[in-house]
């Protein structure tokens, strides 16, 4: 029975971080879909977002802080694709090329990150109320259910948006087939620029989020990021509720791992799901299998 | 194509002898950053085989480096002869390179990329938390050597390394690497047996980077689970950028160029990652082939 206890409580837990996992992978599945370039920067441009609300919060209310934080994270997103992603493609950068520029970005802006904010470590402010609420032997801290509440509702919004409004049909358009979006008349460019800001944007929310737990240093996202790649991969790369599904099953998965065999195992679980993941199955759970077109 | 292998292997050796000896005019310290940085040369070499001739990204180069440097600690604690602990440290580079290589086939592009890093993170990791063998944060104390000794042997395998590579990319197996890398059916057409290609390339390139990993940690005396992580992996991958994809010398050039600017930068981490980011950024969009065909090309106008 206590076992029983044990694993709900995981499961709780597990749907609370997932939800984070949730959000970094669906900006980095909707950012692959739409320019096929994986964002290796995503890391460094939460971080961004994440010291920008810390410091506009000493001077605006905490909801303002956050939501300019992440804000300025999106343009961040934006200004990557327009100034750097774009004119590569355009001048017909390969794979290799579009990975180093890519990480190239994450490198560059983790020095500068470094230079703006320092390393000191430093606590962020939660806009959750501390305390939990106990549910039949199972404790529910109100961070994890809001975390939980908000990702639910990002992923429910994001989806709501593809399908009701022009410009998020727009989007979907170019997602499924590009070619075809721009013979109709969907501007491909600005959904492409909206792909980054949303991407990066999303993760801005999951680091936001995550910020209390981990603290803030140039390099405290990287485990944020690597999770979000690892949902990413187990969903499908190309897959937005993919991205959903492998947050989920993420977040729930390495809690019960770590009920087993304890938490130190949690982030080698995390790269050997990827690893597992690309072997044997690398378009992912829900993913479409890449075929190469002769 | 027959060349003068022995004349050139002659030649290589000469070398590397010849630049050790520059160890009895240079302050004892520039040995150690000499040898490291002939050390980041060989696992640049390496890299270039992969990525440069045969086209397969690679950021996760730090967990063959790691596994070397730890395969060769560990064997010179068991008592094991050094040309032993580094046939070893090859030899395990060479099997994981082909471990990974092989499921590495089903991959395109970013997914191979993600895989790679995958597994050098995995390596760190494991590496840290299997404390019984690794010793876990601390690392591994390495039995120490003069440093002139160190700075000797590098060169050497430099030398021996470079030479098999040289031979390597001008014989047969050299062209079907490129013509992977042009395009994988076309070669493939051709009769290219492609996946022994780019296992074979992986294996390789793998055993490259684990001797340059036991080579660094016996100049440091000591190895960690954090010497060879991400960054490492994608200090090395710009060695190979910069220098020039698929050119012979060139990721010397880059290693020679990255490695000092490291430690003109080293007090400034910060600016270091801005500038080499920057590069990183940079250099695809404009020198989209390297320094060294750069330099090529300006010499054809001039």
């Amino acid at each position: 029975m206590e076992f029983v206890a044990d694993v709900l409580q995981a499961t709780v837990g597990g749907l609370g971080a997932g939800a984070l996992y949730v959000l970094m992978a669906l900006g980095l599945v909707l950012i692959y879909r739409a320019t096929h370039v994986v964002n290796f920067g995503q890391g460094d441009m939460v971080v961004f977002s994440a010291f920008m609300a810390l410091f506009l919060s000493q001077a605006l209310p905490l909801w303002a802080a956050l939501l300019i934080g992440i804000g300025l994270g999106a343009s961040l997103g934006a200004l990557s694709e327009r100034v750097l992603m774009r004119p590569a493609a355009l001048r017909g950068a390969g794979p290799l090329a579009l990975v180093v520029i890519s990480l190239g970005i994450g490198l560059c802006l983790n020095g500068v990150n470094g230079l703006l904010f320092g390393h000191a470590i430093r606590s962020f402010p939660s806009p959750w109320p501390s305390g939990s609420w106990v549910l039949g032997g199972v404790v529910v801290p109100w961070p994890t259910l809001a975390n939980f509440t908000v990702g639910a509702l990002s992923a429910g919004g994001l989806f709501l948006w593809f399908r009701r409004s022009l410009l998020g049909l727009g989007v979907r358009a170019v997602l499924e087939a590009p070619e075809t979006a721009r013979l109709l008349g969907v501007p491909a460019d600005r959904v492409r620029l909206l792909s980054w800001s949303l991407g990066v944007g999303l993760g801005g929310v999951a680091g936001i989020l995550a910020a209390p737990m981990v603290y803030l240093e140039p390099n405290a996202m990287l485990e944020l990021l690597i999770k979000g790649f690892a949902a990413a991969v187990l969903g499908g790369l190309t897959s937005l509720p993919g991205a959903v599904l492998g947050g989920c099953l993420l977040g729930v998965a390495e809690n019960l791992v770590a009920l087993v065999l304890g938490t130190e195992l949690k982030t080698l679980f995390a790269f050997a799901l990827i690893i597992v993941t690309l072997v044997f199955r690398p378009e992912g759970l829900l993913g479409r299998p890449v075929y190469v077109r002769v | 194509m027959r060349s003068p292998h022995g004349l050139l292997l002659l030649s290589m050796l000469a070398f590397s002898a010849g630049a050790s000896a520059l160890a009895w005019l240079i302050p004892p310290y520039f040995h150690y950053l000499f040898a490291l940085a002939a050390a980041w040369g060989i696992a640049a070499l390496g890299l270039n085989l992969l990525v440069g001739y045969t086209g397969v990204v690679s950021i996760g180069h730090g967990g063959f480096m790691a596994l070397g440097a730890y395969a060769y600690a560990l064997a010179l604690q068991g008592g094991w002869p050094l040309p032993l602990a580094l046939l070893l440290a090859a030899l395990v580079g060479a099997v994981s390179g082909l471990l990974l290589g092989f499921p590495a086939l089903r991959l395109a592009g970013p997914y191979l990329a993600i895989a790679t890093l995958g597994f050098n993170a995995a390596v760190s990791q494991i590496l840290l938390r299997w404390q019984g063998l690794t010793g876990g944060y601390q690392g591994l104390r390495l039995p120490g050597l003069p440093l002139e000794s160190v700075l000797l042997l590098v060169f050497l395998l430099l030398g021996v390394l470079l030479w098999l590579k040289v031979n390597l990319v001008r014989s047969l197996v050299g062209q079907a690497l490129v013509a992977v890398r042009g395009n994988e059916l076309a070669a493939l057409a051709v009769g290219i047996p492609l996946a022994w290609a780019k296992t074979g390339a992986f294996a390789l390139s793998a055993l490259y980077a684990a001797v340059a990993g036991a080579l660094m940690a016996q100049a440091a005396g000591l190895v960690t689970p954090f010497d060879f992580g991400l960054w490492a992996s994608i200090f090395l991958l710009a060695m190979v950028i910069v220098g020039g994809l698929g050119s012979l010398y060139g990721p010397l050039l880059g290693a020679a160029v990255l490695f000092w600017g490291h430690q003109l930068l080293s007090g400034l981490p910060d600016l270091r990652n801005l500038l080499f980011g920057g590069l990183l950024v940079l250099l695809p969009l404009f020198w989209p082939r390297g320094i060294r065909w750069q330099v090529r090309a300006w010499g054809r106008k001039g």
